[in-house]
């Protein structure tokens, strides 16, 4: 008999199923993972470093190009800590809208999620009805913002502009005749929240669709259940956080314990899984898309009937209007004040956290006073969960390592900064 | 102070008492300094102590506080932001390594495991030892960099930059040929300026 030795196996950086940038040095006893090493790092840009040489405004649109799957919930940890810091309120319904693209957000990264987990498992079809269904809500970003993915909507004490009356429509083409362009541009014929009211409207039997395609299906959960199965204690231990926290059964979600917006005032549950394998995460994730469509439901009819300002009006952190600009000297005098020189914020440090899609993102902020962060470090959820990378597939066969990686939902935006 | 937060603070008083350097409670939360020396027991403390019960470590960075405004306090301090699912509090602890020229704090990766990548982090960023971590390689940046990026000594373009040599046929590094450019200076008002509440 020869002498069989364990040997390592390269997977990554440039792989189908690596998400991205993840490179991995796995040792193999056979089709055994023994022992697997994340090597990360090849997207790291040093966002933080670059935040400490920019004014804190400025820093905005480098919170979307962290999660590049979920860019508003970036944001939005990052203006709650400016904001905190500053001390101010921000207006009521800049905070619905807020929670409404948050909500949006997370259907967003849930369906790319549901998508290339999929793909990734042998599931083609996945991901080309996650795909369709994630145009719509690109759709509201590029609305509101102007932009597909990289939104920078969200401004220290509030949204950068309100919610706009009307939709972009389809133009005639020669792919697509009268008749059927007045069908695709039934629902952008009002305004952007009649758009995701129809939507969150039909989107509960597009989920059923999703569950009918993988719920029950049998190849589907033979690759999910009873695969990566983490306890509770080990869940906390490793620091495991958002769905892959509640997979393990611990109903743990900022938006119930700690609540910031108006999360308080709207109605939700949080899902738990029992066993903590890949199957209840992915049974998590799906119940959340749908309590994330009742919560884009309830703001939706909150914000039919509710006007009002949508950013604050302490001219020293945002921007006056520009008609008062035009005409008035103190204006004129702040706008270019935060032009050339930005937000003054107080010295102190501050922790603030939301619930990602991904898990808790939080932002520990520095401030010496200056129109800049002293230091900006940015907790990311994937870097924890990829940590456990070695504990999760340890004693797996190779095959199951990436379900490994689909089920935490990595991202290497956030993972590398 | 609210009433959860003052429950907290007396909690960390009653069982760590003389083990914290100083506590500071500023826009709803708790940061505590303590020493090098205390650090291990303070921190398996506050994670098996029911009163306290930090089942999770968030968060662990590095700072350098060599630039910061009239500092006359250590360098270098490894933070972390602890929290408790029990009883739904958070907790700040910030230790300062005692030696700047070799910044070292012990590793807590006994104690919560999730600080594990946190260290390599702060280790290759701002070059922290962090005694008793088994396995402390540089975790973001390049096979083989030299430096610790994030420290404030080291300028935001770099040293070195990477191209592809067509004469040599490999990608080879070279001294950075970009010069750091500013467009918005750093400036620090005084007290009152930008304060929200005189706007």
């Amino acid at each position: 008999m020869p002498d069989i030795q364990n040997y390592t196996l390269n997977f990554g950086p440039q792989h189908p199923a690596a998400h991205g940038v993840l490179r991995m040095v796995l040792e193999l006893d056979g089709e055994v993972v023994m022992r697997a090493d994340p090597h990360i790092g090849m997207l790291h840009r040093a966002t933080e470093k670059l935040a400490e040489t920019k004014t804190w405004v400025q820093s905005v649109p480098y919170m979307d190009r962290l999660d590049y799957m979920s860019m508003m919930c970036n944001e939005h940890g990052y203006c709650l800590a400016v904001e905190k810091l500053l001390g101010i309120e921000v207006p009521i319904r800049a905070q619905y809208i807020r929670v409404m693209f948050d909500e949006i957000t997370r259907i967003l990264n849930h369906l790319l999620w549901i998508g290339a987990h999929g793909l990734d498992v042998g599931a083609m079809t996945m991901m080309l009805y996650a795909m369709r269904d994630r145009e719509d809500l690109v759709d509201c970003y590029e609305a509101v913002s102007g932009s597909r993915w990289h939104a920078s909507y969200y401004r220290p004490g509030g949204v950068y502009r309100d919610l706009p009356d009307s939709m972009p429509q389809y133009k005639p083409s020669k792919f697509k005749n009268a008749a059927e362009l007045k069908k695709i541009n039934a629902a952008r014929s009002g305004s952007l929240l009649d758009f995701i009211d129809d939507f969150v409207k039909r989107f509960p039997t597009l989920i059923d669709e999703y569950e009918t395609l993988l719920t029950d299906n049998r190849i589907w959960k033979q690759r999910l259940v009873n695969v990566g199965i983490v306890t509770p204690e080990r869940a906390l231990q490793l620091g495991f956080t958002g769905p892959m926290l509640r997979g393990s059964g611990i109903a743990w979600d900022l938006r119930k314990k700690q609540p910031y917006e108006v999360y308080d005032r709207l109605d939700f549950d949080i899902p738990v899984g029992v066993t903590g394998d890949c199957y209840d995460r992915y049974l998590v994730r799906v119940e959340e898309l749908r309590q994330s469509t009742r919560l884009v439901q309830q703001c939706v009819d909150w914000l039919r009937v509710n006007p009002g300002p949508v950013i604050t009006d302490n001219y020293k952190v945002a921007s006056p209007p520009r008609a008062n600009m035009k005409s008035n000297m103190e204006e004129l005098i702040h706008h270019f004040k935060l032009c050339t020189e930005g937000i003054h914020v107080p010295e102190g440090q501050v922790y603030s956290a939301v619930e990602h899609p991904k898990g808790e993102f939080g932002i520990y902020a520095i401030s010496d006073g200056a129109n800049k962060p002293y230091r900006l470090k940015i907790r990311s959820p994937g870097l924890v969960h990829l940590s456990a990378m070695n504990e999760l597939t340890r004693g797996h066969m190779i095959a199951d390592v990436v379900t490994m990686v689909g089920t935490i939902d990595i991202v290497f935006g956030e993972i590398d900064r | 102070m609210s009433a959860k937060l003052e429950v907290l603070s007396q909690n960390l008083q009653k069982h760590l008492g003389e083990q914290i350097r100083s506590q500071q409670v500023a826009l709803g939360e708790i940061t505590i300094d303590v020493d090098a020396a205390d650090y291990l027991a303070v921190m398996t403390m506050l994670r098996d102590e029911p009163e306290l019960r930090f089942e999770q470590l968030m968060d662990l960075c590095g700072v350098d506080y060599s630039t910061y405004a009239q500092w006359s306090g250590k360098r270098f301090a490894a933070v972390s932001h602890l929290i408790s699912i029990a009883n739904n509090w958070r907790l700040r602890v910030r230790c300062f390594a005692a030696d700047d020229n070799f910044p070292s704090v012990p590793s807590v990766v006994s104690i919560w495991n999730s600080v594990n990548w946190f260290e390599r982090e702060a280790f290759d960023l701002y070059g922290i030892v962090f005694p008793g971590h088994n396995d402390l390689r540089r975790l973001l940046t390049d096979y083989g960099f030299i430096g610790h990026p994030f420290r404030k000594d080291f300028p935001i373009s770099g040293y070195v930059e990477m191209r592809y040599d067509p004469d040599q046929k490999r990608v080879i590094y070279q001294p950075v040929t970009i010069e750091p450019r500013e467009v918005t200076p750093r400036i620090v008002r005084e007290a009152s300026y930008g304060d929200a509440d005189n706007a």
